[in-house]
């Protein structure tokens, strides 16, 4: 199929709105159709309560995961650039330790408290990664610089949380859902948070795309056509923290949606950063959304953690679209 | 024309770390020339031209147009001063037109669509540079020569009018080096200064003046045809390059060792 920017768009809504509707009807009790469920009230809440803002979540979380992978990709200049490359997942899980280990609980607790005490601890802790990375590199003007700080904070925060996690194993177990990535917990607060960080993030990204295409040419000719590459790579490092922070903070650390949803849409057509960015974010939305589907259908009544699939299903593609790529000669530089 | 010089250095030193690469440097461009500038590996001609593109830290003044150019805007320096690099990279993922129409950016607004004087500079820099056929190719399926066309092309269509290209002959073969001699005198003509550094000596030598580098300082600055301008470059090459008169134009010849 010969995709266009208002096709491939138009698709990715479409399918997205029906798998929707197929998340907001499948549970551990298997198919209840959600346009036939009026009369019964047990079953409309679990649908309007439970799942619909689950599938929404699973949505919204992928979409700002998919703009931060783009971003990233387009900031860096690599195409294997992840959202998570400055720090933030470490940060998270670090936050996310701590917190389980001073205040006790599981990240299987659903209280209300316990639910927005766990995602700040996440939120705080991958933002912190990415400032420390951020003071570390001593700001955003080396790229280089900015890389191996972002490695260095990871490695060193993975080392405290096990660290932690070994002299207190309860922790370890308490946090495994968070670690894997899960989509069980997420509300209706937590689809309002995520789409109050996704509307300006996506319409930030999008005026600033055109940065993005000058870079590629080389920073020097970017700086040449007079963009401001310094404060705008800043902006463009705090938006990916803020947009990869949002989604690990309700959801754990989901591996390769990010990676995975601006190749994905690379490989159905090549355009410019302002489109590119716009469909990975809805590439990743729909991607979660596949996922926590097959997540909670595959083993039904048992469900999945999503991020197994993620991580499985998303390697898997990354493997074949890397010897797909290098088979047609692309990436030979 | 005007009588304000399109560009003009003083006292510009540039180090690298604790090394000096450019050594109190001063010079001046007149508006509606062709400058080309030449010299053995290592002379700070790469150097020489990104400071005066305010690519690169530098020491002293350059105006551009009668403006101090560090306290130009960037966006308006980049209106007035294009750039083309050395080995300019190419993401594998835009076509040609998108490319040149990276050009326009220092006239656009970011939140706007391009306007049609956007499209029409786009659309002359394309037939200038003989590439209107391949708008929606992809880079990626270019060869390194075409690749160089699309870039020059990018650099045309700023329609600024100062220019400044870092080896742009890279990759062309002798008839699109003739081609690119060709743009540069007719823009020139307009009233666009364009100011290269090149390695080609022949094609050096076709400029309206050349400037002649050693060791991070301007050895000589004069009319290409000049006599002691020909001295000069034979001189930093060691004598290992002699410049003769063929059919009508000025070759350098490689001299055996």
């Amino acid at each position: 199929m010969n995709w266009t920017v208002s096709r491939l768009t138009l698709a990715l809504l479409l399918i997205s709105a029906l798998l929707m509707l197929v998340g907001a009807s499948v549970g551990s009790g298997g198919w209840q159709d959600v346009t036939w469920m009026p009369t019964d009230a047990l079953a409309r809440q679990i649908a309007w309560d439970i799942r619909l803002p689950r599938s929404l979540g699973a949505w919204l979380g992928g979409a700002l995961l998919g703009l931060a992978g783009a971003l990233a990709q387009g900031v860096f200049r690599n195409p294997l650039a992840d959202p998570y490359l400055l720090g933030s997942a470490s940060g998270a899980s670090l936050g996310v330790a701590l917190y389980l280990s001073l205040v006790g609980g599981s990240v299987y607790a659903s209280d209300w408290m316990m639910r927005w005490g766990l995602t700040g601890a996440a939120f705080v802790g991958a933002w912190s990664a990415v400032l420390l990375t951020l003071v570390l590199a001593r700001g955003a003007s080396h790229v280089l610089r900015l890389l191996l700080s972002g490695v260095i904070v990871g490695v060193v925060l993975g080392a405290l949380t096990s660290l932690m996690l070994l002299t207190q194993p309860h922790v370890l177990q308490n946090m495994q859902g968070f670690l894997l990535g899960s989509t069980a917990f997420v509300g209706w607060s937590a689809c309002w948070a995520m789409l109050g960080v996704a509307v300006p993030s996506v319409l930030l990204a999008l005026v600033l795309a055109p940065v993005l295409d000058a870079l590629s040419l080389g920073e020097a000719t970017a700086l040449s056509l007079g963009v401001p590459l310094q404060p705008v790579r800043t902006v463009l490092i705090m938006l990916i923290a803020l947009t990869t922070a949002s989604c690990v903070a309700q959801m754990g650390l989901l591996a390769f949606v990010g990676l995975v949803s601006a190749h994905w849409v690379r490989s159905l057509l090549h355009t410019t950063h302002r489109a590119l960015l716009g469909l990975s974010a809805l590439a990743g939305g729909l991607l979660l959304l596949v996922a926590d589907v097959l997540a909670r259908t595959l083993l039904a009544p048992q469900e999945l953690p999503v991020g197994v699939l993620t991580a499985v299903v998303g390697g898997g593609y990354l493997l074949l679209l890397m010897h797909q790529r290098s088979r047609q000669g692309a990436w030979r530089d | 024309m005007t009588d304000v010089q399109a560009l003009r250095a003083q006292h510009l030193r540039v180090a690298l770390g604790q090394r000096p690469v450019l050594r109190d440097v001063s010079l001046s461009f007149d508006a509606s020339r062709w400058i080309s500038m030449v010299g053995p590996n290592g002379a700070g001609k790469s150097t020489l031209l990104r400071a005066l593109a305010g690519l690169t830290p530098y020491q002293g003044d350059v105006w551009l147009q009668a403006q101090n150019m560090a306290q130009l805007p960037a966006k308006i320096r980049a209106q007035q001063l294009a750039w083309l690099g050395q080995d300019e990279a190419l993401s594998a993922d835009l076509r040609v037109m998108d490319v040149v129409m990276l050009g326009r950016l220092p006239h656009q607004d970011w939140t706007a669509m391009p306007s049609v004087q956007d499209q029409q500079a786009v659309a002359w820099a394309m037939r200038k540079t003989n590439i209107s056929d391949w708008s929606t190719r992809l880079v990626a399926q270019l060869s390194g020569g075409e690749r160089q066309r699309v870039l020059l092309a990018r650099a045309w269509a700023v329609q600024a009018q100062v220019l400044l290209m870092d080896e742009p002959l890279a990759n062309l073969d002798l008839p699109h080096q003739a081609d690119w001699v060709a743009q540069t005198q007719q823009q020139v003509r307009q009233g666009v200064t364009v100011i290269s550094v090149l390695h080609e000596l022949n094609m050096a030598l076709q400029a309206d003046e050349v400037v002649v580098m050693a060791q991070g300082q301007v050895v000589h600055h004069g009319a290409a045809s000049a006599h002691d301008t020909h001295q000069a470059i034979e001189s930093v090459f060691d004598g290992r390059v002699r410049v003769h008169e063929v059919a009508g134009q000025w070759v350098a010849l490689a001299v055996p060792a």
